[in-house]
């Protein structure tokens, strides 16, 4: 009798303990998980032709302004199965940047300054700080603004010193409220772009920037699976090992 | 082979020490699952301390070039990106196996007498490894490793007196800058390495001396066959480190699925805000600590005094090191104790965890409120068990292990 009742306190603390685990393994919100108000990022980071393309919109659109300079061009080439041939025709502006070079912004980051009150923040690791679906949602929540100074402002980031480098393949959004106050983004003008055409972009451009904050990403998926294999095989030799020694040993 | 053996073995006590330590030091047969996470600390230290050895000779302690260092070490090190991520999935998971070995000590009374000083012993591990974690957290240099260290450092600041100079002192300039990260850098991989090595060793050999205590709370050494060996024990080598290394594998296993699956385990091991260089114009929007840290974190924001929140703070790490006093009932396992400790026990264990959870969360009048009151139980479970201890009904205790 007493047993069951132990057995119920027993069950008490150990669910404790795994509440101590699951709230361990659930994202944290407040630190960007999928935070409410982001679309979700639809990326593939095993899909190489579209990191290809993310990389050709990354140095066409970003680095005129942007600097990656934690990401080598031969890494990139390495990684999404380009030579260094192909990146340095496809990928490499300027002569004399090196195959091994970081990226480097083409804007002096003296002019920059003029131009937009600030340097613009490098890129390397902007996916991991803010989250690819911040990203995502950022580059697609761009809308007019007359009030601001470049005639566009940002529902994700408010009063961004960036210009809308895509209004051309989206076109112009504006900003409506409903009753409730609630905001949406409508598109008044298209762009050369239909929606899901400039989604997949975006989505390419993320998936994208979302590898370059973290290369070893490709590595680490594919070589987790022999690591967990080898060591599932291990434990039950293990195992096996110690029902061995412990079948002498009387309960 | 064998000669060369017996030239050494008569010149350093090698056999020996294998006899007394693993081939005959006799251990209780009926340890169960919370019995791995002794060897599994261990396990993690090694993990540490050899995967630490590798990311020092890439890492640059210079707030010049720390961020860009690591980066480097994710980036261009062969294999940089697998020994900075056991490094830093090591050091959340060295606490999470602290906590659950801290936990099984609570269960089955493993600090009372005659085991207080291997208590004593593993708090003071417990604290050095605190300090370690927290400065191992400056290196990376990114915005979370830099407020974290300006908030509580100038926590010291809060102490009468002498709390400004102490901070001062502590940062080695007015604001955390290049000499904290340098002196720091020193103290996490050499001094306090060192020192938690030497506690380690404090905690084996005293457990050692008086043997393990185990899940009915018996005490093996009572009843000894005629060789004097233990009845209820069997010899730790080859039994338990067979058994230990099936722990290790099942560890290791759990512990790749977050290295290579999970690294940032959704921001808990790795904050999204420390990849951003530390800038010491810009303060986060919301700073917390990590993890292993928020329950401290939400005692000290529950009191709106700041020096008596650190005092509370403090007191709530050192409370732990009177346990072998405060609890003044003889009988060690919770299988011969009351439901009132039981459940006093639960209740402890659910303040801690929401107040981990409290202390990831920004403030808000609700949040506060709570953390006050888990505040209030946490410290309720110390004096409760002083009081209701002395005179507890708990059940008879077999002599013998049988199950």
């Amino acid at each position: 009798m007493s047993t069951l009742k132990n057995r119920a306190i027993w069950g008490a603390i150990s669910a404790a303990c795994l509440a101590l685990f699951a709230m361990l393994a659930s994202p944290v919100h407040a630190a960007g998980g999928h935070v409410a108000g982001l679309v979700k990022a639809e990326i593939d980071l095993g899909d190489t032709a579209s990191l290809q393309r993310g990389a050709q919109i990354f140095v066409d659109r970003c680095l005129s302004c942007h600097s990656a300079n934690l990401m080598r061009y031969n890494r990139i080439g390495q990684d999404l199965g380009l030579s260094d041939e192909e990146v340095k025709a496809r990928l490499i502006r300027g002569a004399e940047v090196k195959i091994g070079s970081t990226m480097q912004s083409t804007m002096p980051a003296a002019l920059a300054k003029t131009a937009f009150g600030v340097v613009p923040p490098d890129l390397s690791l902007t996916a991991r700080a803010r989250g690819s679906d911040w990203l995502y949602s950022y580059l697609r929540a761009f809308y007019v603004d007359p009030a601001r100074p470049l005639g566009v402002n940002n529902l994700v980031f408010k009063d961004v010193g960036m210009p809308n480098v895509f209004w051309r393949e989206q076109g112009e959004q504006v900003l409506s409220k409903d009753a409730h106050g609630v905001e949406a983004l409508s598109l008044a003008k298209p762009g050369s772009m239909s929606p899901a055409e400039f989604d997949g972009m975006i989505g390419d451009l993320v998936g994208f920037m979302t590898y370059m904050a973290e290369p070893a990403v490709l590595q680490r998926k594919s070589l987790g699976f022999w690591v967990l294999g080898f060591l599932a095989a291990l434990f039950v030799l293990l195992f096996l090992l110690k029902q061995e020694y412990w079948r002498d040993i009387k309960k | 082979m064998n000669r060369l053996f017996q030239w050494f073995d008569a010149r350093l006590p090698i056999s020996s020490f294998w006899n007394a330590h693993l081939a005959q030091y006799y251990v209780p047969k009926n340890f169960n699952i919370w019995y791995f996470f002794g060897s599994l600390a261990l396990t993690v230290f090694v993990i540490q301390i050899v995967s630490g050895i590798w990311l020092t000779m890439n890492y640059k302690p210079s707030a010049a070039e720390a961020f860009a260092s690591v980066e480097y070490i994710m980036r261009d090190v062969e294999w940089g990106w697998l020994i900075r991520y056991m490094h830093s999935t090591g050091a959340s998971a060295f606490f999470i196996v602290i906590y659950l070995h801290m936990m099984r000590g609570l269960m089955y009374g493993s600090y009372k007498n005659p085991r207080e000083l291997i208590w004593i012993f593993g708090m003071l591990i417990y604290v050095v490894l605190m300090a370690e974690a927290f400065m191992g957290y400056l290196l990376p240099w990114g915005q979370m490793s830099y407020w974290g260290a300006q908030v509580i450092i100038s926590l010291f600041g809060a102490i009468p007196f002498v709390g400004p100079d102490l901070a001062l002192w502590i940062r080695g300039d007015y604001v955390v800058g290049d000499a904290t990260l340098n002196r720091f850098f020193a103290l996490h991989v050499i001094a306090l390495p060192l020192i938690l090595l030497f506690l380690i060793g404090g905690h084996i050999m005293a457990l050692h001396e008086v043997g393990s205590n185990n899940p009915e709370g018996i005490d093996i050494k009572k009843h000894k066959d005629a060789n004097g060996k233990p009845l209820d024990g069997v010899a730790f080598h080859p039994y338990y480190t067979v058994k230990d290394l099936v722990g290790v594998a099942v560890f290791l296993f759990f512990f790749a699925i977050v290295v290579f699956y999970m690294p940032e385990m959704g921001g808990y091991f790795l904050e999204k805000p420390n990849f951003i260089p530390a800038n010491p114009m810009q303060t986060p929007e919301h700073i917390a600590p990590v993890w292993y840290f928020t329950p401290f974190y939400a005692i000290l924001r529950a009191v709106p005094d700041k020096f008596l929140g650190v005092m509370a703070m403090g007191g709530a790490i050192f409370v732990l090191f009177l346990l072998p006093w405060l609890d003044r009932n003889p009988v060690k396992s919770i299988r011969y104790r009351s439901n009132t400790f039981k459940a006093l026990l639960a209740m402890f264990v659910i303040s801690f965890i929401v107040l981990g959870w409290l202390g990831m969360q920004p403030v808000t009048p609700l949040l506060t409120f709570m953390a006050q009151f888990f505040t209030i139980l946490y410290f309720g479970y110390f004096v409760a068990l002083w009081w209701m201890s002395k005179n507890e009904k708990t059940k008879p205790v077999p002599e013998r292990i049988t199950r």
